[in-house]
């Protein structure tokens, strides 16, 4: 048949024609995508997706990582104990000048209400790591197992690149191990040797730190990231970076 | 140099030849004034101390004595390299308009400006040597685990090459193998552009700092490179010149002539761009904004307005539209001022692109909005030295190869 027939033969979607099922998990992947998740806060997700490469029972089924670490911050109950810090110390060594996780104190004298918060920060293991990109030997990676953002450290030459290059002032020169160090999610002291949790969220007394595999529709992180109800954001989302450690309230 | 594991070499020179050379410039270095050895033992005596000053800095500890911490880990060290690569870049650059692409005038500056790209990159290297934490390890792990997506990789990669280019293209301008070093020269060449740009490039891709971010980086880096290397041109051959007490000739006029006016040229080009740059900063991201701010308005506003504009690049263009090109000793003074302000163009590239603080936008109480670095004194005995390096590199090139004299044909 010509055109002329085509378009005129061509059927609108019937209902029913697509299922109810598909159509709102495209809406969530939409949203999620665009970064519109409850409220207008910024979200985001694996690089897979805003590659616009998965549909959406990819990214339901097949995050690039097993297990994809992660961890979520609940900004609202952290209390500045500082025993996430103290144990990050303790379990990985980090020396008096140094820190791997810090806490920020936030104040607004303008707010209303509540004027002071505490923000915990670490490496976010980002998904687009730049310092990943800018390193010369690749003494610093992402672990195609986990995502883990990792160090070799024998390779580091301290040139500092990776620490101009990190948004978030993850990293630091460590002079005994004569390379830079910065959080590794506890890989090399705990998880390695088959510990499921940070020592910074175990260490946690508010449930401030939950940590967990992104791609596991059991754990807590994965629920928290996935679902509209509450505001969900990362740090510094337009520097491109696509973090892995969300932060929401509640 | 033997003759049968070298097939090239046997082409391009001889044993004999070879020997008679290397007699000749030891006669020659052997022959000075005593002005001459005085400067050269100041010269030397001053790199030795930042030799010094970089050892304890090794010893005791980059982190104890040099004023970078970890919100700004890069200083006037990373500025220092810039200067000096840049410089030198600059010098590959407009030496090649000469020697590579065949314009006549620009030949008599050929060989001292190859001569001075090959110095003032090893003076670039030293820096650089005292600034990383594990230098030796560049060497290995650069070659057995590169990582292309890094412009590190390729700038010190292809700067490797640069080095070994511009290094043989000199040589064979000294044995007058003028088509062999047009070949050296043009590859120096390529690959110095390539590593340039992607130095500007190390800055210009993170996006995290955005001061720094965009195409602008690696484009004002070329241009500003070009822009030194007539700035170093008139510089050293008017010193050259002076120091042995030689009239100019007429090629040489010319050459300085045609130099100095790619060098007002260059000039308007750079002052377009920082224009620009500062324009549409404005318009920019708050950490951007803020970065402008502080360099126009704040603590880096004498930097900026005295250093950077006047010195760096308004003194020296009308200083040369004064001279008509034709009065060198108004160039020269042109060529000093420019460099003082190059150098601090250097320093503020570096260190505004870092001041910003990362979680500024959180009202973070931890941090300033904008963080200061203050240099160390080990930080610029490094870079004094390496100055030292660059005049007492120069004042034995000026001797050994008599001026760099050059035959036009």
């Amino acid at each position: 048949m010509n055109w002329k027939e085509f378009f005129k033969n061509l059927k609108t979607e019937e209902e029913g024609c697509v299922p109810d099922e598909t159509k709102r998990e495209f809406l969530k992947i939409g949203l999620i995508i665009t970064g519109v998740a409850a409220g207008g806060s910024l979200l985001n997700v694996v690089s897979v997706v805003a590659e616009g490469l998965a549909t959406s029972e990819e990214l339901h089924k097949e995050y690039p990582y097993k297990p994809h670490y992660s961890m979520v911050f609940r900004v609202d109950r952290c209390i500045d104990c500082e025993r996430c810090v103290e144990a990050c110390r303790q379990t990985n060594n980090v020396p008096e000048y140094g820190w791997r996780t810090k806490i920020l104190e936030r104040v607004d004298t303008k707010a209303v209400d509540q004027q002071r918060q505490f923000m915990p920060i670490l490496c976010n293991h980002c998904n687009n790591p730049p310092c990943v990109r800018a390193c010369p030997t690749k003494a610093t990676y992402k672990d195609k197992q986990t995502g883990i953002v990792k160090m070799a450290s024998y390779k580091c030459i301290g040139c500092k690149t990776c620490m101009v290059a990190c948004p978030y002032d993850a990293r630091y020169f460590n002079e005994e191990k004569r390379a830079i160090d910065k959080c590794d999610f506890c890989w090399e002291s705990r998880l390695s040797k088959g510990m499921k949790i940070t020592a910074c969220a175990e260490a946690c007394p508010a449930g401030v730190r939950i940590f967990g595999d992104l791609s596991d529709p059991n754990s807590e992180v994965y629920k928290i990231v996935h679902q509209m109800g509450k505001a969900v954001w990362v740090l510094k989302p337009e520097t491109g970076a696509k973090p892995n450690v969300f932060y929401t309230i509640g | 140099m033997e003759k049968k594991n070298n097939p090239v070499a046997e082409g391009i020179i001889s044993k004999e030849e070879f020997t008679q050379n290397w007699l000749r410039f030891l006669t020659e270095f052997l022959s000075g004034s005593k002005g001459f050895y005085i400067l050269l033992l100041l010269s030397g005596l001053i790199v030795l101390i930042a030799a010094m000053f970089g050892v304890n800095a090794m010893y005791v500890g980059y982190s104890h004595v040099y004023g970078i911490y970890r919100e700004i880990p890069w200083g006037i060290l990373i500025s220092g390299y810039v200067f000096f690569v840049v410089t030198s870049t600059g010098l590959c650059i407009i030496s090649s308009i000469g020697h590579v692409f065949g314009v006549k005038s620009l030949i008599p500056i050929a060989k001292r400006s190859v001569y001075l790209s090959v110095v003032t990159l090893l003076a670039g290297f030293m820096v650089i040597f005292f600034d990383v934490e594990n230098p030796f390890r560049m060497a290995i792990w650069n070659a057995l685990s590169p990582n292309p997506t890094s412009n590190i990789w390729w700038m010190g990669t292809l700067y490797g090459a640069y080095l070994v280019f511009m290094t043989i293209e000199f040589l064979l301008l000294l044995i007058a193998k003028y088509r062999y070093a047009m070949v050296a020269g043009l590859l120096g060449l390529i690959s110095g552009v390539a590593a340039h740009s992607n130095l500007g490039a190390v800055f210009g891709m993170l996006h995290g700092r955005e001061f720094w971010y965009g195409p602008y980086m690696p484009i004002y880096f070329i241009a500003s490179a070009a822009a030194s290397g007539c700035t170093a041109i008139i510089f050293f051959t008017y010193l050259g010149y002076r120091i042995r007490n030689e009239r100019f000739d007429k090629p040489m006029e010319l050459a300085l002539q045609a130099v100095g006016k790619l060098w007002a040229l260059l000039l308007a080009v750079l002052m377009f761009f920082v224009t620009w740059k500062v324009i549409t900063g404005f318009a920019g991201a708050e950490g951007k904004v803020l970065a402008i701010r502080e360099w126009l308005f704040g603590k880096y506003a004498i930097n900026f307005w005295f250093f950077e504009v006047f010195l760096g690049l308004v003194a020296p263009f009308f200083l040369l539209l004064v001279s008509r090109f034709r009065n060198l000793n108004q160039m020269f003074v042109a060529s000093l001022l420019a460099f003082i302000g190059i150098f601090f163009m250097r320093v503020d590239l570096v260190v505004i692109g870092q001041i910003v603080s990362h979680f500024f936008e959180y009202k973070v109480t931890d941090f300033p909005v904008i963080l200061t670095y203050k240099p160390t004194l080990h930080e610029i005995m490094l870079i004094i030295g390496a100055c030292a390096f660059c005049i007492f590199s120069f004042l034995i090139g000026e001797k050994v190869f008599k001026g760099h004299h050059t035959e036009i044909h």
